[in-house]
């Protein structure tokens, strides 16, 4: 049965190829829309007040999106893969490692095919559509009556800018998931399951709250109001963190969980690991204004000051309750501080940034020292813990301290909760994160039955006890000789 | 002759080193070893998982001396290697038939 599967999902592929060629050497001259999507409503006036002659590329946004997509593609490896990786036990280190850099290639291969369009695509506020597709309307052209090449423009910068800064993103957000079924999932499962969840999990999510969707903040079709979220509360926290849950859940508890030696085996890895996520989360957040202009340094301040205060709150709560201030704790600390700001991170002042990473630390401290271990569910590195409690949070208070003083749209009148903008805003964050968590549990539990039922999630035991990297590539982390 | 293992704690093999090179004493065997004694390795705590570790890293020595020497050894390594906390490590002390010099031939206390 299971040759039979493999055989059938070979030639899926393979016609996958095939049509690719044939589409795009058949595509009749890329045809710009006119309508241009872009990150949020204020990021667009932005946009539109930045750039000189109103339409036109800008040398120096462009440059710093550029940085930007660099930044957050740096992230995932070495920063993530480093990361996880000296989290896990030494035996399953490269499984994690390859687990992040083969997602780097594979979620761009499905980002270039169809993901950029069915994120970015049209103004249908439930799904994208093709415009984008294979990458047209996106690459460069040649007008035959301008007698010039044409790069189609995103507001001030290139459109393969904005491509490749939103499709380093879709790369980050089910890495940040294998956090979850680390040291167990089989390798094609994995492969799998990334490809289903970014198609039909993140492409929507993303449509809907950047891209004039049901989410999207101030929109004709949003619900309850849409939601603020800069750079992926919603979209990239929330979405895997709860995802990573269900995979926990469903994957089931490592062997010997709760009884082996299950100790990070290189926290030396996890913290320039740690290091490099924070580095990196300044293109993130930052490049998220898709502008070098003001909103962008108050989104890096912000987002510096919230992982700051992340880290100390997190190592503070293990000074108090443990007598010492661990180094892991402190470097997941900063991920939660840095996680809670993503949403709010165009949107509020750096002091109440201060006050959301220490909360953030603290909750999702509580989450991960205690929740899980009362639960018991095998959260292996706390993708859960960290990037679904961390993203709730930071989405929830997003309708707290979000600002007129930072937030464009609200034209002179307060919004968040604690300038006095009244609770409508907190209400679109929650319903926003309600409806996000109840989407992607839905889609992923159906996803990961799926894939349960066609070709199994889990490694046999046997190649769990072995390790991932013999078992599973072949290779070994550590010879030395 | 006797021979004297000593467990002590990794900090205080220079002082240990040291004290027993002003006695006079210039040989010794160095090695890391792991154990545990009465009080039972340590807890380790990873985002609030605990783990017990067993076997705690300690330094063991072994010196060769003269039955004349012995006291002043056993004497010099408890005054180096003491902290008076728990896990300060142990003494054990051997009887050696005979010692032999590979280099020379040499035999007894001349060899060592």
């Amino acid at each position: 049965m299971r040759t039979f599967v493999r055989r059938a999902l070979s030639l899926c592929a393979l016609l996958l190829l095939v049509s690719t060629v044939t589409l795009t050497l058949a595509q009749d001259g890329p045809q710009v829309p006119d309508d241009l999507p872009v990150g949020s409503p204020d990021v667009a006036e932005m946009i539109e007040q930045d750039a000189s002659a109103g339409e036109g590329l800008d040398t120096g946004d462009n440059a710093w999106m550029l940085m930007s997509s660099a930044l957050v593609l740096l992230m995932t490896a070495p920063g993530l893969a480093m990361f996880y990786s000296g989290l896990v036990r030494r035996k399953n280190v490269l499984s994690v490692m390859m687990q992040c850099l083969f997602l780097m290639g594979l979620m761009t291969v499905v980002w270039a095919l169809w993901g950029y369009s069915l994120s970015f695509g049209g103004s249908d506020p439930y799904l994208g559509n093709m415009d984008y597709l294979f990458m047209n309307n996106v690459q460069s052209h040649y007008d035959a009556n301008a007698g010039e090449i044409i790069t189609p423009l995103e507001g001030t910068i290139p459109r393969y800018t904005h491509m490749l800064f939103q499709g380093m993103f879709f790369i980050i957000t089910p890495a940040l998931i294998c956090g979850a079924f680390a040291e167990r999932m089989k390798f094609s499962s994995m492969a799998l399951f990334s490809v289903l969840w970014g198609t039909f999990v993140y492409c929507p999510l993303c449509h809907w709250v950047w891209d004039g969707g049901i989410l999207f903040y101030g929109g004709d079709a949003s619900i309850a109001g849409g939601a603020l979220d800069f750079a992926g509360g919603t979209v990239v926290h929330i979405s895997s963190g709860i995802s990573a849950l269900m995979c926990a859940l469903l994957i089931g508890n490592r062997l010997g969980f709760g009884n082996d030696d299950m100790r990070p085996h290189n926290l030396t890895y996890t913290t320039l690991g740690a290091g490099l996520l924070w580095f990196g989360w300044f293109g993130f957040n930052a490049g998220s204004a898709l502008s070098a202009n003001g909103l962008a340094a108050n989104a890096f301040a912000v987002t510096h000051f919230s992982a700051a205060a992340g880290a100390v709150a997190w190592a503070a709560m293990e000074w108090i309750g443990h007598g010492k201030p661990s180094v892991l704790g402190c470097a997941s600390g900063a991920v939660a501080g840095l996680v809670c700001i993503t949403p709010a991170a165009g949107f509020v002042l750096p002091m109440p940034a201060l006050l959301m990473g220490a909360i953030a630390g603290a909750v999702c401290y509580w989450a991960v020292i205690r929740l899980k271990h009362q639960l018991r569910y095998d959260d292996s590195l706390d993708a859960f813990g960290v990037h679904g409690i961390g993203g709730t949070l930071g989405a929830i208070l997003t309708g707290v301290f979000a600002t007129r003083h930072v937030f464009g749209e609200a034209e002179g009148e307060p919004i968040g909760l604690y300038e006095g903008g009244g609770i409508s805003l907190l209400i679109g964050q929650i319903v926003a994160v309600g409806i996000t968590i109840l989407y992607s549990v839905v889609i992923t539990l159906i996803l990961l039955k799926a894939i349960d039922f066609l070709i199994g999630l889990r490694v046999p035991q046997e190649s769990e006890i072995r390790g991932l990297d013999l078992a599973e590539h072949g290779e070994e982390g550590y010879i030395f000789n | 002759m006797k021979k004297v293992e000593a467990i002590i704690r990794h900090h205080k093999l220079e002082d240990v080193k040291g004290a027993l090179n002003e006695m006079g004493v210039h040989g010794m065997t160095v090695s890391e070893v792991q154990g545990y004694g009465r009080q039972k390795g340590h807890t380790e705590n990873y985002r609030g998982a605990e783990y017990s570790v067993d076997f705690v890293p300690k330094h063991k020595i072994e010196i060769i001396c003269s039955d004349g020497n012995l006291q002043l050894v056993i004497d010099t390594i408890l005054k180096s290697a003491q902290t008076g906390q728990i896990g300060d490590g142990k003494l054990f002390i051997y009887d050696v038939k005979q010692a032999i010099r590979i280099r020379t031939g040499e035999m007894g206390e001349d060899a060592v």
